[in-house]
């Protein structure tokens, strides 16, 4: 069991490490320089910029948006390689031997997501970096005022909200994409169809979970 | 042995399996054959408890297999061997692997101990260079042998083969079916083996059950089914020309 949870550590976590920073790195320098588009009113302060950023990247996109790609990339891995297990008999072959299938194929997956915070994490930092570079190579405001802004009004519960909101959709990651590998019949087309299906209702999930537990914890 | 009594299975609306009766003695092989579609695989499946029928009863040496606990189901499950239709072999596991797996496990041997018995079963099935490779790597005829050293690494009472030697050269098809009947009367296995192969038939049929659309339409032994008049079985036996003309040879040669 230790050995299949490295595994899946490995090809859910570290595998996915760089388009989650290649991700944030763009978003973050995005976020950075609309807000700077936007502050044409002169008496609005330039820290401002860092301040939005932070607010963005650690609140939404950090967590929420990679998750969504997360759906895309690591759910179409779990659902076509356990469904691939289902129409090739091998989910079968587990069951006669006599080993729960179930729990031997999805729990190292849900383990595995456990890491998956750390992952978001960097995220948050390379966003902020991302924001910070694009603040700078676009001139807006100068790299004091930027900082100023990320330290400004730093709320830490909003850390803590973040890192609730990636749990839980860590969990959908790593479950539903499992549920409709698991479940599916036919043949080797059913796989590409129940992998798109699955990223359909793991995105539906996060977002409408999103919702809910942003007004529970911040509303 | 195993006794199956008016088993039924259906799918929705479609009844696949309408009231099987027969029993599987140990140390024989015992084939079931039909025409493709015939519900084979479905039951070979409520066999090993993977489908559940709707009626009917299956026992293991007289306890019934839907009476048994969660934990009664396993331990039976553990003494049997299954080699699916398609061989079913882990991907991401090499041949070692795959056939490693059941005793990493359910024992607590040591992995000199495994290793040993994995040379002995891969030995057993004429495969000895094949051991770190993928399945992805190896012939359809590697794979059914690696799924039956499998089936058979932990010394099984029961032991199930999906056709196993469907899609491969008819050299290497009577080798795998040679193979099974001895490991079956080595070990006193109870071996059921679904097949539409004829020549299975004649070389390793000690028992042969006939399925047609579903129900048992004639069961007995090799000897006999060449002799019988019952007419399924004599156009499904004689389906293929070359059999047709030995039964032509054989009656020109009686007359
Ligand atoms: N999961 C299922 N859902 C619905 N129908 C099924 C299912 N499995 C099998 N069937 C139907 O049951 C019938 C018997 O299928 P089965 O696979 O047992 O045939 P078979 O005798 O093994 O054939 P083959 O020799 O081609 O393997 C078929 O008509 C098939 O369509
Ligand atoms: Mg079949």
């Amino acid at each position: 069991m230790r050995s299949l949870i490295l595994k899946e550590i490995d090809e859910l976590i570290f595998n996915s490490l760089g388009i989650i920073i290649f991700i944030a790195i763009f978003i973050g320098g995005v976020v950075a320089i609309q807000t700077a588009l936007n502050l044409t009113n002169p008496l609005i302060p330039k820290n401002l910029i860092g301040f939005a950023t932070r607010q963005s990247v650690i609140l939404e996109f950090a967590p929420t948006f990679t998750s969504i790609i997360m759906a895309g990339k690591v759910g179409s891995y779990i659902t076509s390689s356990i469904g691939t297990m289902r129409v090739t008999e091998q989910i079968d072959a587990l069951e006669v031997m006599g080993v729960n299938a179930l729990n031997y194929l999805v729990f190292p997956k849900i383990i595995a997501m456990l890491f998956y915070p750390f992952a978001v994490a960097i995220a948050m930092y390379v966003g902020v970096f991302g924001g910070y570079l694009a603040n700078i190579a676009g001139g807006y405001s100068s790299s004091g005022d930027f900082i100023e802004g990320l330290q400004m009004d730093f709320i830490p519960y909003h850390i803590t909200y973040s890192f609730i909101k990636t749990a839980v959709f860590a969990f959908i990651i790593a479950t539903i994409p499992s549920f409709h590998g698991f479940y599916m019949t036919g043949g080797a087309l059913d796989v590409g169809k129940a992998s798109t299906t699955a990223f359909v209702w793991t995105s539906v999930v996060i977002i409408i979970s999103n919702f809910i537990l942003t007004q529970l914890l911040l509303g | 042995m195993i006794e199956v009594n008016n088993l039924h299975k259906s799918f929705g609306k479609t009844h696949v399996l309408k009231g099987i009766t027969t029993s599987f003695e140990k140390g024989k092989t015992n084939l079931i054959i039909g025409q493709s579609g015939s519900g084979k695989t479905v039951f070979i499946k409520c066999l090993l408890g993977l489908l559940n029928p709707e009626e009917g009863t299956i026992s293991y040496e007289g306890k019934i297999y839907s009476k048994l606990s969660g934990d009664e189901r396993r331990d039976l499950r553990q003494e049997m061997g299954m080699v699916f239709q398609g061989s079913a072999l882990f991907d991401s596991l090499t041949v070692e692997g795959n056939v490693m797996f059941p005793l990493e496990m359910f024992t607590k041997q040591s992995y000199a101990e495994m290793k040993e018995r994995v040379d002995f079963v891969l030995n057993r099935v004429n495969l000895v260079d094949a051991h770190d490779r993928y399945p992805a790597e190896i012939s359809g005829g590697m794979q059914k042998r690696v799924a039956i050293a499998r089936a058979i690494v932990m010394n099984p009472k029961y032991l199930f083969c999906d056709e196993p030697n469907s899609g491969l050269d008819p050299k290497t098809a009577i080798l795998i079916d040679n193979l099974i009947q001895e490991i079956t009367q080595e070990y006193q296995i109870t071996t059921v083996i679904n097949t539409h192969d004829m020549n299975s038939v004649m070389e390793i049929g000690e028992k042969i059950v006939f399925l047609k659309n579903g129900k048992k339409e004639w069961e007995g032994s090799n000897k006999e089914i060449f002799k019988t008049d019952n007419k399924a079985v004599t156009n499904f036996v004689y389906s293929s020309e070359l059999f047709k003309k030995v039964r032509q040879m054989y009656i020109e040669e009686r007359n």
